[in-house]
């Protein structure tokens, strides 16, 4: 009888009626299906881009120019114009964004005293990071395009890069920051106590140590640049001829993501061919900067 | 020369804000001599060792008062660059911090700083030499400093000291972090270096005091007489290590070194 009762007492079984147990598992498959169903839109996109995008590849794609909807060959033609124009507005963009949100993020991590200032700054900067990308390029529109400040030039793919790299910034500014902040004040005070100057301290120990998210940061902020629309219709609009010299990026210039916008809504197919040709490339495109930017945080540094 | 003061400082008070951390300090440091600072935690001997090569500026609100002496140039004076000062007078830190480089860039770092213009080479082997971590480390001087042990890595961050050929080496707590055989190895470094070198060491550990120094100052902290309830530290005496740990001036000082307290 005592014998029988302790048995029970010490029964370390798992029971699967306990309503403890039932709850943890259903609560376990619930949050698995929820997480397999955050995925499907990412899976479903990939797939019905690359099927849709990726029968029309071909070595005419990536060479000839577009066509006007409705004109008489047939053939849409091709994307080139457009996969350059991304690579130059999206150049000029980290041009601009880098140079100014590296220094701003030494700023604030290196010389801010955690003051006022640098708490605006800091403040500023999230909330850039929360402006709606058509912003970006109102903005610009108001300043740059309708001014024509730029060498009298109205619409062009500098005020395009202008619109994207406000878009890349706060991006920048924030992992140069964050990465800097991470890099142990250990490293900083055996610089400095050997009788390095600040710019040395940065230059040669904190800025390559931290380099890995800098970069990281930099290339997302240019995939996410790459992949806007908004701002570029306001900015570098679109143009359906190649590149020929120096100058044209003082013009309207094409882009992946405006032809697509653009083509998408026509009424011909072979148009519409031609912008799930480009989404395709597009996606590529973001995807491999993506990669990239897993490579740079990998990167085995000393 | 043997009983020149290299550092001296005449009434310094430093305190962090409101705080008061280390008051009213006079204390000579002779050259070519290794300098020990002893005493209970939180008494300012740290403090102290930081104010004398200006590493202290990168405290904010860390201020000074009183007059701290480098060969007769007041060091906190406007005129000097705290960057030239910081170059006379290296500094060693408790953890070793060597730069994520390779061994040979760690050292040339504070050469290139320096404005060295010699061969680099030799240098880089004469201060992992002088610091004695020449021979554990010169096949693999392309490798990164922090694959190095702990000790090795304390060694390291010697020689790039000694790399900016400087007149004075201010150790805070350099063994504190290490086994007892590296802590050995350093204290032998410590003896070959103190013939071209000023040497100022803070350190818990009284035997390393008695083992390396030759002077030796105590620190003891009181209780703040303000409101605020925190220590101040101050200096109870320095004297030539032998006559600090046998017979000592001070009652204090004494009582520290027999274990009475502390």
């Amino acid at each position: 009888m005592i014998k029988k009762e302790k048995n029970k007492l010490n029964k370390l079984d798992y029971n699967i009626r306990l309503s403890r147990n039932i709850c943890n598992k259903l609560l376990t498959y619930t949050i698995i299906v929820f997480s397999l169903i955050s995925i499907i839109p990412l899976l479903l996109v990939l797939i019905y881009v690359l099927i849709k995008g990726g029968s029309q590849l071909n070595i005419d794609l990536f060479l000839l120019e577009p066509q006007p909807p409705g004109s008489q060959t047939g053939s849409a033609g091709g994307i080139g114009n457009a996969i350059i124009g991304t690579i130059i507005i999206t150049a000029i963009a980290s041009l601009i964004a880098v140079p100014i949100g590296v220094g701003g993020g030494i700023y604030l991590a290196e010389y801010s005293k955690g003051g006022f200032f640098s708490k605006f700054i800091r403040f500023g900067t999230n909330v850039l990071a929360g402006v709606p990308s058509i912003i970006a390029g109102v903005f610009i529109y108001a300043v740059v395009v309708v001014t024509k400040v730029i060498i009298g030039s109205s619409f062009s793919g500098v005020a395009g890069g202008m619109a994207l790299s406000i878009l890349m910034l706060p991006m920048v500014i924030k992992t140069t920051d964050e990465g800097l902040k991470l890099v142990s004040d250990d490293l900083r005070k055996g610089a400095l106590g050997l009788g390095a100057t600040m710019y040395t301290t940065i230059v040669e120990i904190t800025l390559p140590h931290a380099f890995k998210s800098i970069a990281t940061g930099i290339v997302l902020g240019l995939a996410r640049a790459a992949g806007e629309t908004a701002p570029l219709i306001f900015t570098a609009l679109f143009s359906y001829y190649h590149i020929s010299s120096f100058n044209d990026i003082f013009y309207e210039m094409s882009s992946l993501s405006v032809l697509i916008y653009n083509f998408a809504l026509e009424p011909y197919s072979a148009q519409n061919q031609l912008a799930w040709a480009a989404s395709f490339i597009l996606i590529f495109i973001v995807l491999i900067l993506n990669i990239f930017s897993r490579l740079f945080s990998r990167r085995k540094s000393y | 020369m043997t009983n020149k003061t290299k550092i001296s400082l005449e009434n310094v008070s430093i305190s962090y804000g409101e705080s008061e951390a280390v008051k009213n300090v006079y204390l000579k440091i002779p050259a070519g001599k290794v300098t020990a600072f002893i005493g209970p935690s939180g008494c300012g001997k740290s403090t102290i060792l930081r104010s004398i090569n200006r590493m202290n500026d990168l405290i904010e609100k860390c201020s000074l008062k009183g007059r701290v002496l480098y060969e007769g140039q007041d060091l906190y004076s406007p005129n000097i660059d705290p960057i030239e000062v910081r170059r006379k007078i290296g500094m060693v830190f408790q953890q070793p911090n060597p730069f994520p480089k390779s061994i040979y860039e760690n050292i040339a770092f504070g050469a290139r700083v320096n404005g060295y213009k010699g061969n680099m080479d030799e240098l880089v082997e004469r201060a992992l030499r002088k610091a004695a971590v020449w021979d554990e480390c010169k096949d693999k001087l392309k490798e990164s400093g922090c694959s190095l042990s702990g000790g090795q890595q304390q060694r390291l961050c010697i020689a790039r000291t000694i790399a900016i050929e400087p007149d004075v080496i201010l150790m805070d707590e350099p063994c504190s972090a290490l086994d007892p055989i590296s802590t050995l190895k350093i204290e032998e470094t410590m003896h070959q270096l103190k013939k071209s070198y000023t040497i100022v060491i803070v350190t818990h550990n009284m035997q390393q005091a008695l083992r390396v120094s030759d002077i030796t100052a105590f620190y003891n902290a009181e209780v703040a007489s303000g409101k605020s309830g925190g220590k101040i530290g101050y200096l109870v005496e320095s004297n030539d290590t032998e006559k600090l740990f046998n017979n000592p001036d001070q009652k204090e000082t004494k009582d520290y070194i027999s274990g009475k307290f502390g």
